[in-house]
């Protein structure tokens, strides 16, 4: 009378279950546990507005370095401005600008908002190529009015 | 006239592929050796041509030749002559024709190399080689085709992006693709096993090498990739997450998991269905890295010359093949005999659990890697994935399968004992809770993570040793005997130990690296000294600097450790006219394992006015063995290789006594 199938293949598959299952649902928790926090959202300015993105989460901030906005401070900080069409954002960094960073160009910032509004920014993505820009940054832009077309960055690199 | 010549090349590759395909399917079919001579001979020379197709692009770019659009779009007259050969796969163009190159090379070399191999199999394999030949070739023919002629030539070219022109970026696509590409060898044998029905251990044999060759170079591909990333973008870091880099690992963890699961169906004749769902699995994921890098769906740091349009297309390629694959693989597995039993601890059974967890890893991965445009497409949010989910996914699954990794050579097949497996590795647990331990208490008290990982290190390589000096030292041999054991031990049990050390050496190098890296920024005006990890830095002094195709800012950059010099460095900022780009030029201390990493930043001016210099410094201890690593494991998969050609013969005798059964089956 025992509660174990008969056939020996049958045997078999409820043993490749019976060992599989339980690591391919550790693996799925592990995954979903792990994504909680790892994920973080897009915004350009207007949208994290709009969103109302609470200070001390992380993000990625997107949109175009606003001309004449950046400065260098001697001890080796950056301050500049990221905006989109309707809305800006101030960004303070501490580190070494990705070499394709300029004024007028499209750029992703990632940090979290401080309780003054302030972007603090722990990373800012480099991009190899210079006429690369991200598929959300793109997306933002031409929501907010601002993507000038294709032509845009090539223009801006010369 | 020469760039002409290479399209036409391309074109007839294109048809040879098509009668590869056609031809061999045929031969199978009418089971006429002429009819699959036929189509080995179409295979030859769809490489021969496309070889030349190649040929005339490096000719294009040599002679700088900027009517091909291609070569216009990506050199220079300025560049070295190097650079302007590697500038051939720099771009999609030439990328993807690597790629088809790499194709039919393996293609051709099955044809005419695999002579082991039962007709039919080779025939079947031939042609699926054939059809991936018609997807990729036709591709590159009706949609990338990198030999286009411009209108208008323009006198001077684009050039290659500077961060491109540097050696080992030169050399990391070939190795890549052929790794990636490897696969498809594997793909087609195990279409080929499904259509013929007949997954065995004889198949496995014959699988095994295609899938060593691919394994050993996608890892130094992998390898020189995050060694260019290290030293090219300055970072200081050698790993992050990116979906790009995801693209190059998922097929390595597949064909890792594929040389695992085909030892036991080579041994044992088990697992042959999960052995042949494998072999679709990694040129799927291969295929899936060219779609993921190329289309652009996916926000990633390397960014790629991208085109939506051609996604497209390479996701269809992608859905044509891998559908066919998996449903004819859906059709035949159930009729796949199950092999031989196995007991609960065996050999075949850590195998199995070393494959469900590397398979539930390479998910995490790869829904980690999906996971933006699965979101994008549920809810609209952009979002993207961390490093920390992969971190927290990926490296306890992995732990798991590292932790078991020594028992399994350990065992016998059928039936083990695990406690004498244990017994025997005591000596390797002590060494690696030694080192977990001296890790905690000594370098960096309350470090759980590397103190972990050191000591999972030490134990792959404590107890991969153990295994061999069981195998030579076993039932008491006399010194002289000892010479003579390890001289006979297999090529393969050199091999996968080779590997495991291999991974054990990266183990401990990515352990130490990760969290003893000590990060320093620092403006220096010339004669400034700053202090990283116990070396005194001094900015000696900037000065410009000309070479062959940019302008750079040198420093020159002293590096003293208790008052001795120990190097310079060099560190220097290169602005490249050609394509109005400024670079950084790394500069790196190598002191034993580590590295002191010296990057120099934008010009500033200082409250006085004068010019001053952002330094960022990298202290990076035992980074070397996250290179040396991969190398060994790579060396031990060659190793391998080599063991596979001496026993050529059995696998020739094997293939013809189940023949005549399978005739009847029809």
């Amino acid at each position: 009378m025992s509660l174990l199938p008969k056939s020996r293949k049958a045997r078999r598959r409820l043993a490749a279950v019976a060992i599989a299952a339980p690591i391919l649902a550790a693996a799925a928790g592990l995954a979903l546990f792990a994504l909680g926090d790892s994920v973080s959202f897009f915004y350009s300015p207007s949208q994290a507005r709009a969103a109302g993105v609470p200070a001390g989460r992380t993000i990625e901030l997107g949109g175009l370095v606003a001309v004449g906005s950046v400065h260098k401070t001697p001890d080796g900080g950056i301050v500049f401005v990221v905006a989109d069409l309707k809305d800006k954002d101030p960004v303070v960094y501490r580190g070494e600008l990705p070499d394709l960073f300029r004024e007028g160009q499209g750029v992703v910032a990632k940090g979290a908002f401080l309780p003054s509004g302030v972007f603090q920014a722990t990373e800012i993505l480099a991009k190899h190529d210079e006429k690369y820009m991200p598929a959300e940054l793109v997306k933002a832009l031409k929501a907010s009015g601002e993507w000038r077309g294709d032509a845009q960055s090539a223009a801006a690199g010369k | 006239m020469i760039a002409e010549f290479g399209s036409f090349a391309l074109v007839l590759a294109f048809a040879l592929s098509l009668a590869q395909a056609g031809l061999s399917a045929a031969g199978r079919w009418r089971l006429s050796p002429a009819l699959s001579g036929a189509g080995e001979g179409a295979a030859a020379g769809a490489f021969i041509c496309v070889a030349a197709a190649f040929a005339a692009l490096m000719f294009a770019f040599v002679t700088s030749d900027f009517s091909v659009a291609n070569v216009a779009a990506n050199s220079h007259t300025d560049k070295p002559l190097f650079y302007k050969i590697t500038g051939v796969w720099g771009s999609h163009e030439g990328s993807m024709l690597l790629w088809c190159l790499a194709l039919t090379a393996y293609g051709a070399v099955m044809a005419l190399a695999g002579r082991g191999l039962p007709m039919r199999l080779k025939s079947s394999a031939v042609a699926v080689q054939g059809l991936l030949g018609v997807l990729f070739v036709g591709y590159t023919v009706f949609a990338s085709n990198p030999l286009v002629r411009l209108n208008d030539p323009p006198v001077e070219g684009h050039s290659l992006n500077p961060l491109l022109q540097d050696p080992f970026l030169a050399l990391h696509p070939p190795f890549l693709y052929a790794g990636y590409v490897g696969m498809s060898v594997v793909f087609s044998l195990s279409l080929a096993a499904l259509i013929e029905r007949r997954v065995d251990a004889a198949w496995a044999r014959w699988v095994r090498p295609w899938a060593l060759a691919a394994w050993s170079l996608l890892t130094v591909g992998i390898m020189l990739g995050s060694f260019w990333s290290y030293y090219v973008l300055g970072w200081g870091g050698w790993w992050s997450w990116d979906p790009v880099e995801n693209a190059s690992f998922m097929p390595w963890l597949a064909a890792t998991a594929l040389l695992h699961s085909a030892t036991v169906t080579e041994k044992r004749g088990a697992l042959s269905g999960w052995t042949v769902f494998l072999g679709l699995v990694a040129f799927t994921f291969s295929m899936l890295g060219a779609f993921l890098v190329r289309s652009g769906v996916l926000t990633s740091v390397h960014a790629f010359a991208i085109d939506p349009a051609r996604g497209i297309l390479l996701l269809t390629i992608l859905g044509v093949a891998a559908g066919a694959g998996f449903a004819m693989f859906a059709w035949r597995a159930p009729q796949l005999t199950a092999g031989g039993l196995f007991a609960p601890v065996s050999r075949e059974a850590a195998l199995v659990l070393n494959n469900l967890f590397i398979a539930a890893a390479t998910a995490a991965v790869l829904f980690g890697t999906l996971f933006p445009l699965i979101r994008q497409a549920t809810t609209g949010d952009a979002v993207s994935v961390g490093p920390p989910y992969f971190n927290r996914t990926f490296a306890p699954l992995m732990a798991a399968v590292l932790v078991m990794l020594p028992f399994a050579p350990l065992l016998p097949w059928k039936r083990a004992d695990l406690l004498g497996a244990a017994q025997r590795l005591w000596a390797a647990a002590g060494l690696a809770l030694l080192a977990g331990v001296a890790i905690v208490a000594l370098a960096r008290p309350g470090d759980a993570v590397s103190a972990c990982g050191a000591a999972l290190g030490v134990w792959l390589i404590g107890g991969t040793l153990t295994e061999l000096v069981e195998r030579v030292r076993g039932g008491g041999a006399k010194a002289g005997e000892v010479w003579s054991r390890l001289a006979r031990l297999p090529r393969g049990t050199w091999g996968m130990s080779l590997a495991h050390i291999g991974l054990g050496v990266f183990i401990l190098g990515a352990a130490m690296e990760t969290s003893g890296r000590v990060e320093s920024a620092k403006v220096l005006a010339p004669g400034d000294s700053t202090t990283v990890a116990g070396y005194q830095l001094t900015l000696d002094r900037v000065a410009p600097f000309d070479g062959p195709n940019y302008a750079a800012e040198r420093a020159s950059v002293s590096v003293m450790r208790n008052g001795a010099r120990v190097c310079s460095a060099d560190p220097e900022r290169r602005f490249y006219p050609a394509n109005q780009q400024t670079t950084s030029r790394v500069a790196i201390c190598v002191r034993g394992l580590s590295d002191l990493y010296l990057v120099l930043g934008e010009p500033r001016a200082a409250a006085s006015g004068a010019p001053v210099w952002l330094v960022r410094a990298y202290w990076n201890p035992w980074v070397r063995l996250i290179w040396a690593g991969p190398l060994l494991m790579a060396l031990g998969g060659l190793v391998s290789l080599s063991d596979r050609r001496l026993r050529l013969g059995v696998p020739r005798r094997a293939a013809h006594a189940p023949a005549p059964a399978l005739e009847a089956a029809e």
